[in-house]
């Protein structure tokens, strides 16, 4: 990990780990035993991250679901996958980096990854443009599942956006269409899919590669129709409101699992993803196997009716029935 | 995504206008500037008649211009939206529910119907705008998904006119995911080869249009909507640049190649007749063959 940042609520955590630093530095520079010292502070840094972790408040883990160091699709593609190989471009237009696909193994079984893709530095963004993808990115998406159904391997995706890209040439090749088409052509493909909300689920952009058999969320991400400072700017006519438009959103992952929607929450070690990536893919890695294994298991013409049945039943109203 | 922006007029009313026009009984065409009688516009569909500019129309009264009379017949009327989050922003939600269904003359953003276009038996489902802002939440998907369903077990053409500024953020994420379910529906009228057309009225944005407004087998707009994923206001503070003179309008969609073609309000329900007796392999309207529109002229 190159730089680390820090969150306004990890400041106590962060005093601590710099009092760890300063011991070791200490005892490399003069000699000394401080073991008994450091097992007490690394105690004390454990309850703090669990307790600090335990109480976010939504608009907390949004900040965690974004945080720079957090691992990315491509971060988990190297800690859980094998045999990587990528596939580039949507026949009709370009490549669009903020999206990658491909070819990988997940223990020894041959899949299709499909995830947003954010950049860590500016550079790497020209290329990624955040994780925000362009209609040409889920045209991409939607061709490499087809290639996956047509081939009877899986699809395994990783949400991870801001949102589609508000932008002139978005719309002028229809991003609208793009996202409508992969809804509509992800609702019947014939081959089990999983899609894991990563880092930040931002609307329509995130859903056009989250219609899936299942849903799973990594404990700090989030999952929303609206980003909450956008929610805040229209409803509360301030940008400044975005906490209690975070918490009004029900975004957690703990929300969704509550409202049906998401159906799993994979837990983050305490300091969440970015503290301890390994253990972070590791806990991923077991969920996605555990699923794709029940899904594998049902007939396709079961598995797709069950999966058209889900999304029929997402909804509440009253007065008819 | 931006709900609420109002039809941008070309020419702004003045004051003095304002009060030399009372609103009831006329109306002053927000294009070409002619004062209308406001009877004699409702009749003309709220086209204006001196330049053909389209005003919004009102949900019930697409009903009346698709649907020969006395074929009609409205579905689930008492469906009501209900608060699954208990959302409360400024107002709860359940008080901005109650205020819509007082003023915006329909239980929630859409009316679903069935009945006959030009004899055609057809599933319709049309948005209302005046509902906060025509927004898709549960109530809608639902609706959208019960009007698809019937269309695939009576193998009856669907037709859906949209309006709307995009999700019920209100609802989060049941919200966003009635998009993936009416999608889902479609999908399955895809495969069975039933018709679906698609009419984009202004404006139509966001979630909506993101997923059942661009799925038509034919897309097709009204003159001069707004049509679009992200809300003009986003892109401008996302890009830094103030947007191209017509962008996001039916036309530029036509030009992108995202529409099928631009109808005038007025040949509506003749041209989707047309359009479905071709589809359907049956004669033209009245057993006549129907001379055709000329081709649409390059630009
Ligand atoms: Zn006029």
């Amino acid at each position: 990990m190159a730089t680390v940042a820090h969150l306004d609520f990890e400041k106590a955590i962060t005093e601590v780990e710099q009092q760890i630093e300063r011991l070791q530095d200490l005892a490399r520079e003069r000699g000394l035993d401080v073991t008994a010292e450091l097992r007490s502070l690394e105690r004390k840094l454990h309850s703090l991250k669990r307790d600090v972790y335990e109480n976010l408040a939504p608009i907390e883990r949004v900040m965690v679901a974004r945080h720079p160091n957090r691992p990315y699709t491509l971060d988990y593609l190297k800690l859980i996958f094998s045999d990587f190989i990528e596939l580039h471009g949507d026949r009709l237009y370009r490549d669009d980096g903020s999206i990658v696909g491909g070819w990988a193994r997940l223990e020894g079984e041959s899949v299709m990854l499909i995830g947003h893709q954010k950049g860590r530095d500016m550079k790497e963004n020209l290329s990624r443009n955040f994780g925000m993808a362009h209609p040409e990115g889920y045209r991409k998406a939607l061709r490499l599942m087809r290639m996956a159904e047509k081939f009877g391997r899986p699809i395994i995706t990783m949400i991870d956006t801001m949102g589609a890209y508000p932008g002139i040439g978005a719309e002028e090749r229809g991003q609208a269409e793009a996202i409508a088409r992969n809804l509509r052509g992800m609702a019947t493909l014939r081959t089990p899919m999983i899609a894991v909300v990563i880092g930040e689920g931002g609307s329509g952009g995130a859903l056009a590669i989250g219609v899936t058999d299942r849903l799973l969320m990594l404990e700090n991400s989030v999952y929303s129709v609206i980003s909450p400072e956008g929610c805040a700017a229209i409803l509360w006519k301030s940008g400044a409101e975005r906490d209690k438009a975070a918490t009004a959103l029900k975004l957690t992952a703990t929300d969704l699992q509550q409202l049906g929607v998401a159906d799993m929450v994979i837990p983050e070690p305490a300091g969440g993803a970015h503290s301890d990536w390994e253990r972070t893919a590791s806990a991923l890695r077991d969920a996605l196997i555990r699923y794709l294994d029940d899904l594998r298991a049902l007939p396709v013409d079961e598995l797709v009716r069950q999966r058209l049945q889900k999304y029929l039943q997402i909804g509440e109203w009253r007065g008819t029935p | 995504m931006d709900l609420w922006f109002p039809k941008k007029p070309k020419t702004k009313l003045k004051a003095a206008d304002k009060r030399e026009l009372p609103g009831d009984v006329w109306e002053k065409c927000p294009s070409c500037g002619d004062i209308l009688y406001r009877e004699k516009l409702r009749e003309n569909w709220n086209v204006c008649p001196t330049c053909g500019y389209h005003l919004r129309l009102p949900a019930a009264d697409y009903v009346r211009l698709l649907l020969d009379e006395g074929t009609e017949e409205e579905y689930d009327v008492e469906m009501r939206s209900v608060d699954p989050l208990g959302f409360v922003d400024l107002k709860p939600y359940p008080e901005r529910l109650e205020a819509a269904q007082r003023n915006a003359g329909s239980g929630d953003a859409l009316i679903a119907a069935s009945g006959a276009l030009d004899t055609i038996q057809i599933q319709t489902a049309i948005m209302n705008f005046a509902f906060i802002g025509g927004s898709m939440g549960s109530v809608v998907g639902e609706k959208i998904a019960r009007a698809g369903l019937r269309s695939l077990e009576r193998s009856e053409p669907l037709v859906i006119v949209s309006a709307s500024g995009g999700a019920r953020m209100m609802e989060g994420i049941f919200s966003l995911m009635q998009m993936a379910k009416t999608s889902a529906v479609l999908a399955q009228l895809d495969q069975a080869s039933i018709p679906y057309i698609s009419v984009l009225t202004d404006p139509t944005t966001g979630g909506v249009t993101a997923s059942y407004a661009m799925l038509g087998d034919i897309n097709l707009a009204e003159p001069g909507a707004l049509i679009g994923f992200a809300g003009p206001r986003v892109i401008e503070q996302t890009i830094k640049q103030e947007l191209p003179e017509g962008f996001q309008t039916s036309e530029f969609l036509l030009e992108h190649g995202m529409l099928d073609a631009i109808v005038d309000r007025r040949e509506l329900k003749s041209r989707i007749s047309a359009l479905l007796r071709h589809i359907l392999g049956m004669p033209g309207s009245n057993g006549r063959t129907q001379a055709a529109p000329p081709p649409d002229s390059p630009e």
